[in-house]
């Protein structure tokens, strides 16, 4: 379950993201607490007035704006990236979330619930909806989260590197039943796939 | 001896009547604003003792210790008493006891209406605690969103008590907020100009801008949630050409605004207490006050940041991101405006200093933390896990409860006249800081590692076990700490020493007077010529209590503090404050009668309380004004002003400005919602349109034309009956119209045409008012204040009238 061990494209480009915010985080706070240490260094008497082009212009303004433009735009590019995109290989799975389930549907008719199956090495399109109360669909280890909300229906695209299992959850608080309104993704190879939607495996 | 003799005269006015009844009838300021911060930490206190529950909850894995109902219950409630009932009021208090004194004026400008705002907050506060003592509380989250809060799936009055009892305590903040705004705009000491105005008031005027702008949108979503949940208005549901995103719009568009408006008060408190504890002046004054404005200002553009995982196209989501990363440019210019001053002078470590570090680390690791989900995909992985939780904690307790545990300390001795003997604070702050950085920084991994916000229990193996334990563990170290800082101040109220006067050195006019404060502050109002009083006439307080200022008088038992011009601070006329009432405790009674009946579902009782209000309301403006011409009154050094009764503009004339705003915004939200529905909402267009009539349209904007242009010529009667033509023409056009229960285009269009007619039938009582106060000699050509109040309503009710009777025809003028 942890965004911090990504097993698919999307979740690894946010992990790579977050590594860098933390770096940058970790600098930034760095500075600010070395620099109200040393305000409280001995000296015989002040310093006199700071100079405020220093203090205002450069360390509160320049600088975060400088440290913030990049970084949206990084954010940004990260982001139209998981899109869902039109795509050669992208198969759509339509899902409907209530109390307390989740209901599949795949190309070719086939239904499942509470169990997502998906290619792994290709992206899924979930075309997500709810039929009662806002949920959100989340799983954590192939992309971020998605809200099926009653009335509309919402696009996410997900991908797994590999075949395996993977856990999902509802990420929306949603009633009593909130902390089990979970669900597992199963992804196949092609050959498994292929022989989960009926199609003959040649 | 002059000064003895003043002090007599002027408490024999200013003091608050002894006993219960003087407690019931008080307006005097100090009262009200300890009354609010006692109150605010006892709910402060509850909510604590919620969230020791939660904690409890979540600190092993398949706990039994409460089931979900009552776990749902308990997190919905700490959000919501943290939120309503500690923060705001907190400030609220804080702001109400100081601001006055700050500004070296007598009092707030609306006295009573600062007492009105703490009895709706005490009874509207008191319902909610109430009900979830008797096991019905909210249970659908702090933020609400139907359809989960809805009828359907909320059927008891669960939800109601949150839209009801919230409603209610909001009353008191909007009252806080205009009060604020105009006491600082107007009721300053005079030569206080604005660029001469303590920080914290600039800081508290664009908090006050702010909840009157930001506080609109979620009474308007509170309105249509209760209506949907009472009458069955489909607002929020999708079926009937709702849409549950448009609440959460809304929410958000007051929500976001709203965690910059418990933010910046008590910015103002470290801005103000820090320069004292570096012995330097503030640097930056003018920066700070830019980087506010554009903080107030930006706030508003980033709701949607809240809102990344609901669908929302991915380039406007660039947009809300780009002003939410943007956002933390103003508050940067400030933390090194603050760090600039520390290194421009010698900071002591004393103990509000200490509370102050604090807030210095936790609030600037809550701001990276809150840059880090402004970016879009980043947000997408952490939306709803305990990585937000833990966000939003480091910038509220960062932000707000360690510089106010360092405002308690600072103004402390100011409150008491003591200064404290033990030294527990430290002990105190220590297990505060130490609890709650282990608390809330092992829940960033908890949530990294996939733990959602909100539920009751979790399996073991899921790498969540050991840092809920932790957090738990330092949950319970804060709420020792928070013990502590009780004895503490227990025990300085208590056993401590009288001190001198200003014992921290500060140079800010509420230390130019005795502590504890005199029932009217000041014995003679202050003249500034710059920034820091205290510190270019060290004596000034003495000096004030000889008489030695302006307004040193007691005369015909009236509150007399002065107005000054908003900009260059001259005086302008003396204000004649209302004293002690009944009638606050009284309205608030009859508005709690009208939402507890409400509560009970018992509809038809609840108009009745209406009248009721609208008949105190009456009452309460008839007491004031006078019947003669009374002529300039003498203010000292020179000066002859005229008293507020035969004032060009009346602080009550700029307090109906900030309301009518304050309506205005919510009307704006309205149509807002009309808008989103009809563009966003599934299920439209409706079945049916209002039919595009000519006859409702014509006769409201005649009626309005008719009441703009009389109201000017003093016809009254005949403005009046131009409101009551607006009236009739949007109640035929409801008549009309098609069934508000079948679809949402008819719910909004009905709550519209219903925006016009409260408007247009308030315009009417104010009208009949004023004709009855000429009737009883009132107003006099010196004395026509009211008459140019009066015109600010009715022309807010003809214009908003007519627009929306034309506006509920278009469509189907269009079709």
């Amino acid at each position: 379950m942890s965004t911090i061990d990504p097993a698919g494209p999307y979740a690894r480009s946010v992990t790579g993201l977050w590594w860098v915010m933390l770096g940058g985080a970790a600098l930034l706070s760095l500075l600010v607490f070395v620099l109200l240490a040393l305000a409280f260094r001995r000296r015989p008497d002040g310093d006199g007035v700071a100079n405020p082009r220093l203090w205002i212009g450069w360390l509160g303004l320049a600088m975060p704006g400088a440290v913030l433009l990049p970084l949206l735009g990084y954010a940004l590019v990260i982001g139209a990236r998981t899109l869902p995109v039109p795509a050669e290989d992208a198969v759509a799975i339509d899902v409907v979330a209530r109390r307390y389930a989740w209901d599949f549907g795949y190309p070719g008719g086939r239904r499942t619930r509470d169990v997502l199956h998906i290619p792994a090495g290709r992206p899924v399109d979930l075309e997500i909806t709810a039929t009662d109360v806002i949920h959100s669909l989340w799983v954590p280890r192939l992309a971020g989260k998605m809200d099926a909300i009653p009335g509309q229906t919402n696009r996410l695209r997900i991908e797994a590197d590999a075949p395996g299992t993977y856990q999902g959850e509802c990420a929306e608080y949603c009633g009593t039943g909130h902390g089990n309104h979970g669900f597992v993704v199963v992804a196949h190879d092609a050959a498994g796939w292929a022989a989960f939607i009926g199609e003959r495996a040649r | 001896m002059k000064a003895l003799q003043l002090h007599h005269e002027l408490t024999a006015i200013w003091r608050t009547e002894p006993g219960w009844r003087g407690h019931l009838r008080s307006v005097n300021h100090s009262d009200i604003g300890k009354r609010f911060i006692v109150a605010a930490f006892v709910f402060f206190a509850i909510g604590g003792v919620l969230a020791m529950l939660i904690r409890a909850q979540l600190a092993t894995p398949r706990s039994a210790f409460v089931g979900p109902e009552v776990y749902n219950q308990l997190f919905t409630m700490h959000g919501s008493i943290m939120m309503f009932l500690f923060a705001i009021p907190m400030f609220e208090g804080l702001t109400m006891y100081l601001l006055p004194k700050m500004l070296g004026a007598r009092d707030l400008a609306f006295p009573r209406l600062s007492a009105l705002g703490w009895w709706c907050y005490l009874f509207g506060g008191t319902i909610i605690v109430l009900a979830m003592l008797a096991g019905v509380a909210p249970n659908a989250g702090w933020f609400l969103y139907p359809p989960l809060s809805g009828r359907t799936y909320t059927p008891g009055i669960n939800s109601d008590v949150w839209l009801l009892g919230v409603t209610f305590v909001e009353i008191s903040a909007m009252c806080a907020a205009i009060e604020i705004a105009v006491s600082i705009l107007k009721l300053r000491a005079p030569g206080m100009r604005l660029d001469r105005m303590p920080i914290f008031a600039w800081y508290m005027l664009a908090t006050a801008g702010m909840m009157i702008f930001g506080f609109p949108p979620l009474i308007l979503g509170s309105i249509l949630l209760e209506v949907e949940r009472a009458f069955g208005w489909p607002f929020f549901d999708p079926a009937l050409g709702g849409s549950p995103l448009l609440w959460q719009h809304l929410f958000w568009l007051f929500g976001h605004p709203e965690v910059y408006i418990i933010f910046l008060p008590a910015a103002g408190a470290v801005s103000t207490i820090l320069p004292v504890m570096a012995r330097a002046r503030l640097l930056g004054y003018g920066a700070i006050i830019a980087a506010i404005m554009a903080l107030a200002f930006l706030s508003f553009g980033l709701w949607v940041h809240h809102m990344f995982t609901t669908g929302i196209p991915h380039m406007a989501l660039g947009f809300f991101s780009a002003a939410s990363a943007l956002v933390a440019v103003p508050t940067a210019v400030q933390i090194f405006a603050w760090l600039g001053t520390l290194w421009s002078g010698r900071p002591q470590m004393k103990l509000p200093m200490l509370y102050l570090i604090g807030f210095f680390i936790v609030f600037v690791l809550g701001g990276l933390t809150g840059v880090m989900l402004a970016m879009v995909p980043f947000d997408a992985q952490a939306h709803d896990t305990a990585f937000v939780t833990a966000h939003l904690h480091y910038v509220l307790v960062g932000g707000f409860v360690f510089p106010m545990l360092a405002a308690a300390y600072y103004w402390l001795p100011h409150v008491t006249g003591r200064q404290r003997v033990m030294r527990i604070g430290e002990a105190a702050f220590w297990l505060i800081f130490i609890g709650f950085n282990l608390t809330f920084f092992m829940m960033h991994l908890t949530g990294l590692l996939g733990m959602p916000r909100r539920i009751d229990t979790y399996p073991e193996g899921m790498g969540w076990t050991a840092l809920n334990l932790l957090s738990s563990i330092g949950g319970f170290l804060q709420a020792f700490g928070f013990a502590l800082f009780l004895i503490d101040v227990v025990l300085q109220i208590g056993l401590g020493r009288v001190h001198r006067r200003n014992p921290w050195g500060a140079t800010t006019l509420e230390w130019a007077m005795a502590t504890p404060a005199p029932a009217y502050n000041f014995a003679s109002l202050a003249t500034v010529t710059d920034r820091e009083p205290l510190s270019t006439q060290p004596d000034l307080g003495v000096r004030l209590a000889r008489g030695e200022g302006l307004l040193a008088v007691a005369r015909n038992g009236w509150r007399e503090t002065m107005v000054i011009d908003m900009t260059t601070g001259a005086p302008e006329h003396v204000a004649i404050l209302p004293g002690n009432s009944w009638l606050p405790i009284t309205t608030a009674a009859m508005l709690g009668g009208f939402f507890l009946s409400m509560l009970a579902g018992l509809y038809a009782v609840a108009p009745l309380f209406l009248p009721m209000v609208a008949w105190l309301g009456w009452r309460w403006a008839w007491t004031n004004g006078y019947h003669e011409d009374v002529g300039p009154l003498d203010a000292g050094h020179g000066y002859r002003l005229p008293p507020s009764f035969e004032a060009e503009r009346t602080t009550g004339w700029w307090g109906s400005v900030l309301a009518l705003g304050a309506s205005a915004t919510l009307f704006t939200a309205l149509l807002f919602g009309y808008a989103f529905l009809w563009t966003i909402a599934p299920n439209w267009p409706p079945p049916r349109l209002i039919a595009p009539s000519l006859a409702v349209p014509a006769l409201a904007s005649a009626g309005a034309a008719l009441s703009v242009v009389t109201a000017r010529q003093g016809r009254i009667a005949a403005a009046l009956g131009g409101q009551a033509a607006i009236v009739v023409a949007l109640v035929l056009l409801l008549w009309w119209a098609p069934a508000p229960t079948g679809h949402a285009y008819a719910a909004t269009s009905a709550a519209i045409a219903a925006y016009g007619i409260f408007h247009a039938g308030t315009a009417m009582l104010i009208l009949a008012f004023v004709a009855a106060r000429a009737r009883a000699g009132f107003h006099s050509p010196a004395r026509s204040g009211e008459v140019r109040i009066a015109r600010l309503w009715s022309d807010h009710g003809a214009a908003a009238g007519a627009f929306c009777a034309i506006l509920l025809v278009v469509p189907g003028w269009l079709a």
